[in-house]
């Protein structure tokens, strides 16, 4: 085999072996003490490690448009949300079938990513961010309004099992779900991988390095930037489904502003721009996540001052201040700490928020 | 008519905290091009410090307006030193890297929510105030709560201030300046970022002031609340023009008042769709806004 | 040039300054004698305004600029400017929110700003001086940058297409003041306007394609129309 095709092979093999290596863990019988309260094939084990490789795939999809093509957006929670919620009410509200309720979830993040998408990036920059949290914004007040009691506003719907395929439903069918969501995030990060190395890629990246650039060479960025954001976000409606499926239902807390924020998070900790970083990052947080409010209940942090309670019963100060630290002393994430040689994640995607308000401002001159 | 009034009035109480927090932020971001989303951290600190002082400090405050205005007071100044602080500690490093400078500012905010839920618990806590706020003036048939007026009040005293500082003083002046161009300003030999800190503190008072008027306001003070306020001054700073205190001001006005009108008029939390839906027009037809610099843009 | 030698108020070597992936000014190396006006002649787009900003701290560079034996590579702009260096930047760049005289009150740099001179050889601004100065004409935002200049004591002044956009008579004008500048300071002049350039600069330097392709007297040079054409693209002086 060439050097070439070697190294291909390998650029390829090892993802393939770590799924495979995944793909076992609901067969071991194994304890991992420090780790793990249960052994790794029982449920609550598996739930929590299918909840994190979830989360790993939400990432992803963040990463796609944040990391590769440098768009910041503060509104990816509005697709998940729809993910969430319209495979619910669907199912338990409208009474449709399970494919039916995919079908129409996945048409309707579609059709609002373009239109939501067109329009927002109309401008760049920081005022994408703004236009894309207000937008999510107001997904959040149309849950909370509850309108002909379909999204329960805040008690959330819960889902109909009775609808859902046999498969997913059942504590016994846990392992289920596991695969799932790991053939969700083996199937988003091909996915990602094969169109980020292609050319739309390669245009996405020149987009986040500086978009003056690419409209000289005659190419249209806002129509390269609507294909991620488009396909960002129904990636991000379809995890939103296996999210609804893990959690038997739909709450509010994925229509908050603060979801997109915590994606944000985990992007930045594992590495924005670098795909296995987001997916670490997204793993990390949620195990963090789970395991820091376990000890915190724990008797034995129950008699330390609040001060010292805190950071445990609440992880998101914790995993803010971690952000806030990586944020300042290794923009590269903890994927920049194995790639010390190119240069960080962060640090490339300045010149997408500096270059993209020119172009906006030189559009409104013509 | 009599609810007409009501709604008019509230409106323009809501657009003051609106106002208050707008005007920092629009400062902030004009001169400095941070979206600064610590600013809902300054907005809890203001109400949290004027709750605690008042209640362990003067055990409870019983309506006595001056201890309830020197808890403010406490609260204000707070405010202004935490701002400044987090300036100097954790933006200033981030020079020109405006990306992470707004992902820390992030981070901060979702740390500090945190860190207040931490300490003092998710439920919100009653703000007690003197009672006069508590009680309502009849206007034209009306019954206005108390309250109402305070809150205008304050952010008319505050729009003439800074206005007096922006156009009467040397600091007032370099911060007028940088916001249409930092570089320039630089090029003059002045050194801008001595104005940074300041603008920060200022914001950090002005924020410090909307959340001890929040909390008379909803009664309560809560570890959303800074968040909820922000994401709507975030909407009025777009709108009214980033680095224009006269565009915050009508801005803020508009968007409470359409608030009130159509969520009581059309369906409760429809005025905040439109509040947003407004945003994104404002944003495609005039990325201006109606004042200020283009968003975005950084000289 | 005079026969008596002069020191050198700025040397430049080795400039090398990356905008984007756009390797702009590849090793500019030149002097600027202390005294009179130096113009830094080019097509358009070859770096002219790009060098300005570059001696400012504006853009990042590579190099050394050396001023009279300071170096300003690695100082910010404001300190490098309080070094008493002062900049006509070539879209004027006046504060167009704040009034004329609001303008000039912020450029103020030194202890005794020099209004007498300005309001002489600018008596129009003394009168507009609460005129916002967005609502001024081009040529009078060109008289407010460059009295931004003249109000302080600079040891260098780097002036950049001042003639740019205006009327032939302000283009006068300009030259004029520009020749009472050029007898109280170092000015260090990019200019595409050649009559200009002949009437009062003492010497030119060429860019082109990124580097310095001459450096001479201003007079030779302007008298060799092949040699202009050549670099310049321009037809006559």
């Amino acid at each position: 085999m060439s050097r070439l095709n070697r190294k291909l092979a390998g650029d390829w093999l090892w993802p393939v072996v770590v799924f495979a290596a995944l793909a076992v863990v609901p067969k071991l019988d194994v304890s991992i003490p420090k780790l793990f309260d249960q052994p790794l094939s029982s449920p609550g084990t598996l739930a929590l490690l299918a909840a994190c490789l979830l989360y790993g795939a939400l990432a992803l999809t963040y990463d796609l448009q944040f990391g590769f093509t440098g768009l910041l957006s503060f509104g990816h929670a509005l697709y998940v949300a729809i993910g969430v919620y319209l495979s619910n009410i669907a199912i338990t509200e409208w009474h449709w079938a399970f494919w039916q309720g995919i079908l129409f979830t996945m048409g309707v993040a579609f059709v609002l990513a373009n239109v939501l998408g067109y329009v927002s990036l109309r401008v760049g920059g920081i005022a994408f961010a703004m236009v894309t949290l207000a937008f999510a914004q107001a997904g959040n007040v149309l849950a909370l309004k509850d309108p002909h009691h379909w999204t329960h506003g805040e008690e959330g719907l819960g889902a109909d099992y009775t609808k859902l395929p046999q498969a997913f439903v059942g504590i016994v069918n846990t392992r289920n779900l596991y695969w799932l969501a790991l053939a969700f995030l083996a199937f988003v990060f091909f996915v990602v991988r094969w169109v980020t190395e292609s050319s739309p890629g390669r245009v996405w990246q020149a987009i986040r390095e500086n978009e003056l650039r690419v409209e000289v060479l005659g190419l249209r960025p806002h129509a390269y930037k609507l294909q991620a954001f488009v396909l960002s976000s129904v990636l991000a409606a379809a995890g939103g489904i296996v999210y609804m499926l893990l959690y038997n239902g739909s709450t509010l807390s994925v229509t908050e502003p603060t979801f997109t924020l915590t994606l944000l998070l985990m992007v930045v900790i594992g590495g924005a721009g670098s795909r296995w970083g987001a997916v670490l990052g997204g793993i990390l947080y949620n195990y963090l996540d789970d395991r820091l409010v376990a000890i915190g209940s724990s008797s034995a942090v129950h008699g330390l001052p609040s001060a010292l309670r805190t950071p445990l019963e609440q992880p998101l100060f914790l995993l803010g201040v971690i952000f806030i630290l990586i944020v300042m002393f290794l923009p590269g994430g903890l994927a920049g700490l194995a790639n010390r040689a190119r240069p960080s994640g962060l640090r490339r995607l300045e010149h997408a928020v500096q270059t993209a308000p020119a172009v906006a401002e030189a559009r409104e001159d013509t | 008519m009599s609810t007409f009034v009501l709604l008019t009035i509230t409106g323009f109480g809501l657009g003051a905290m609106y106002f208050l927090i707008a005007s920092g932020l629009s400062l902030i971001y004009g001169l400095m091009g941070v979206l600064n989303f610590a600013h809902g951290a300054f907005i809890t600190v203001g109400s949290y410090g004027t709750w605690w002082t008042s209640e362990h400090v003067f055990d409870g405050v019983h309506s006595n307006l001056w201890r309830w205005l020197l808890s403010a007071l406490l609260g204000l100044v707070c405010g202004g030193v935490f701002a400044a602080l987090v300036e100097l500690i954790l933006i200033r490093p981030l020079y020109t890297r405006h990306i992470e400078q707004v992902l820390v500012t992030v981070g901060l905010q979702l740390a500090f929510v945190a860190l207040v839920r931490g300490i003092w618990g998710p439920d919100p806590k009653t703000f007690v105030v003197p009672r006069w706020l508590h009680e309502t003036t009849d206007v034209g048939g009306a019954l206005i709560p108390n309250d109402r007026w305070v809150e205008i009040a304050t952010a008319a005293v505050v729009l003439v201030l800074l206005q007096l500082f922006l156009r009467r003083t040397r600091y007032g002046l370099i911060i007028r300046a940088g916001v249409e161009n930092r570089a320039m300003v630089q090029a003059l030999g002045i050194d801008v970022r001595k104005a940074f800190t300041l603008v920060f503190a200022i914001g950090g008072v002005a924020a410090a002031v909307a959340g001890v008027l929040s909390g008379v306001y909803f009664n309560v003070v809560g570890p959303e609340q800074g968040t909820s306020l922000l994401i709507f001054a975030f909407i009025v700073v777009v709108i009214g023009g980033l680095g224009s205190i006269g565009g915050s001001a009508v801005a803020a006005l508009v968007v409470a008042l359409t608030q009130q009108y159509t969520n009581y008029y059309a369906s409760s939390g429809i005025g905040d769709m439109v509040v947003v839906l407004l945003l994104g027009v404002v944003l495609l037809v005039r990325p201006r806004g109606f004042a200020g610099a283009v968003v975005g843009a950084r000289a | 040039m005079s026969a008596v030698a002069t020191r050198t108020l700025l040397a430049v070597r080795d400039l090398h300054v990356y905008l984007g992936q756009s390797h702009v000014l590849q090793g500019v190396t030149f002097d600027v004698p202390e005294g009179g006006v130096v113009a830094l002649l080019g097509r358009n787009g070859v770096g002219k305004t790009t060098t300005l900003r570059a001696i400012l701290g504006l853009v990042d560079r590579r190099g050394s600029i050396r001023l009279e034996g300071s170096e300003l590579t690695g100082m910010s702009t404001h300190r490098i400017v309080r070094r008493s260096v002062g900049y006509v930047p070539e879209d004027r760049d006046v504060f167009t929110g704040l009034t004329v005289a609001e303008n000039l009150r912020l450029a103020e740099r030194d202890d005794a700003p020099r209004y007498d001179l300005v309001y002489e050889l600018f008596p129009e601004l003394r009168e507009r001086g609460t005129q916002r100065a967005g609502t001024l004409s081009g040529g009078q935002q060109q008289m407010v940058a460059i009295a931004r200049a003249l109000l302080n004591d600079n040891r260098l002044l780097l002036v950049d297409e001042p003639t740019k956009g205006l009327a032939p008579a302000l283009v006068a004008e300009v030259a004029r003041v520009l020749e009472r500048l050029a007898e109280l300071t170092t000015v260090l002049l990019v200019e595409q306007n050649l009559g200009v350039v002949r009437r009062i600069a003492q010497e030119v330097i060429v860019l082109d394609q990124g580097r310095v392709v001459h450096a001479g007297d201003a007079k030779e040079f302007l008298d060799e129309p092949d040699l202009v054409k050549r670099m310049l693209s321009v037809g006559r002086a």
